[in-house]
């Protein structure tokens, strides 16, 4: 009972500090999940963004049930996903019964493009983090090299992307096998 | 008691197909747009107005906004609960898979290809973020493009997380109050 309130609570404040979707989360992720609960490794954080790049749904709540389900069966997954959702629950239906015109505030304005500066470098600090250990050899230097590329200036669909390296997982650890037997 | 059923429903159907993430569920609520006409196109680019400007998922944001235009608080929760309900529902059958198959060498060698994909993607996600951050698109001549201020504010930032690692929510909050003081929006 008391880690299902850890689960929601914890994964409340998470999304209470997600600004600017999915990817955003990733810092408070490791923050909160990888270092202080212990909950999922670095290289599972990875494994559930590529998983949840794939499935319907979004990645913030794909992320929760996964790490909730983990911990504490379906009822932890649920609580998890619910302590997500929660805080924009509470924080847009304010803002849509009385606050308009808060998005046209310049103050909000001028706040948000402060924090804006602020994501990109907390993401910047996450990929550092999943580099180490994701990024462990040559042929997945290529991997992360082609899935940036294509992803940032290409427009390519990640779930392709995703569905590809996957492939390509599987052929390169055959290659290297091949490789490492003639050798 | 009708109204609240069908809300489930459609967000329900927008959270079962939309792939990829909150932007991912935008398409569907124009189209709940257009066929039920319980909000309109302009209510749209508000919430994603206000979605830029709060904390959280920007799919669970649209979802909440849109089922409290629909049928106030409870159709907020009603919306959000129907949006979430398939993710729910998938991952746990997922999680499920993936602890039967964890030890299956295929799965692995999956994954080894899938981690730097997933890195590949976040990092792509981060850098489009960097560019609408740092770099004004209207401007004339590329040395005008850079925002410096906020330049200076990312490299700031990055080396005080690195010396100090302290809550993200820390440097979020001085990054507000610097956008404020220095009027960042007019940049």
């Amino acid at each position: 009972m008391k880690e299902l309130w850890t689960l929601f609570i914890t994964f409340a404040q998470i999304g209470g500090l997600t600004f600017g979707g999915g990817y955003a989360m990733l810092p408070m992720l490791q923050r909160e999940v990888v270092e202080r609960y212990g909950w999922a490794t670095e290289e599972e954080l990875t494994d559930y963004f590529a998983i949840g790049q794939c499935t319907p749904g979004i990645i913030a709540v794909n992320t929760a049930t996964f790490v909730g389900y983990k911990r504490r069966g379906v009822l932890g997954g649920i609580c998890a996903t619910l302590g997500v959702v929660a805080p924009s629950l509470v924080i847009i239906t304010i803002i849509a019964a009385f606050l308009q015109n808060f998005a046209d505030n310049p103050y909000v304005q001028d706040a948000f493009a402060g924090i804006r500066v602020c994501v990109c470098v907390l993401i910047l600090r996450a990929v550092e983090k999943l580099w180490k250990k994701s990024v462990v050899d040559r042929p997945s230097l290529v991997v992360f090299a082609l899935v940036f590329v294509a992803s940032a200036f290409l427009d390519l669909s990640p779930i392709a992307l995703v569905l590809l390296a996957g492939a390509a997982g599987v052929v390169l650890k055959a290659l290297a096998q091949k490789g490492g037997d003639r050798a | 008691m009708m109204l609240l059923l069908r809300l489930y429903y459609e967000f329900f159907k927008a959270g079962l197909f939309a792939v990829g993430g909150g932007l991912a569920t935008l398409p569907f609520l124009y189209d709940i747009s257009d066929r039920l006409g319980w909000f309109t196109h302009q209510d749209l680019s508000n919430l994603i107005a206000i979605s830029e400007s709060t904390p959280g998922p920007i799919g669970i944001n649209a979802a909440t906004y849109v089922g409290y235009l629909t049928a106030g608080p409870l159709g907020a929760v009603i919306a959000t609960l129907g949006l979430i309900t398939p993710s729910i529902i998938i991952i746990i059958v997922i999680a499920q898979m993936l602890e039967r198959f964890r030890s299956n060498p295929l799965v692995d060698k999956v994954f080894y290809g899938l981690r730097p994909a997933s890195t590949g993607l976040i990092a792509a996600a981060g850098f489009l973020v960097f560019k609408n951050a740092l770099w004004s698109s209207e401007a004339l001549s590329i040395l005008s493009a850079i925002r410096w201020p906020a330049v200076v504010l990312a490299v700031v930032l990055y080396f005080a997380i690195k010396k100090w690692d302290k809550h993200p929510i820390w440097y979020l909050a001085a990054s507000a109050v610097v956008g404020i003081v220095f009027h960042f929006s007019a940049l």
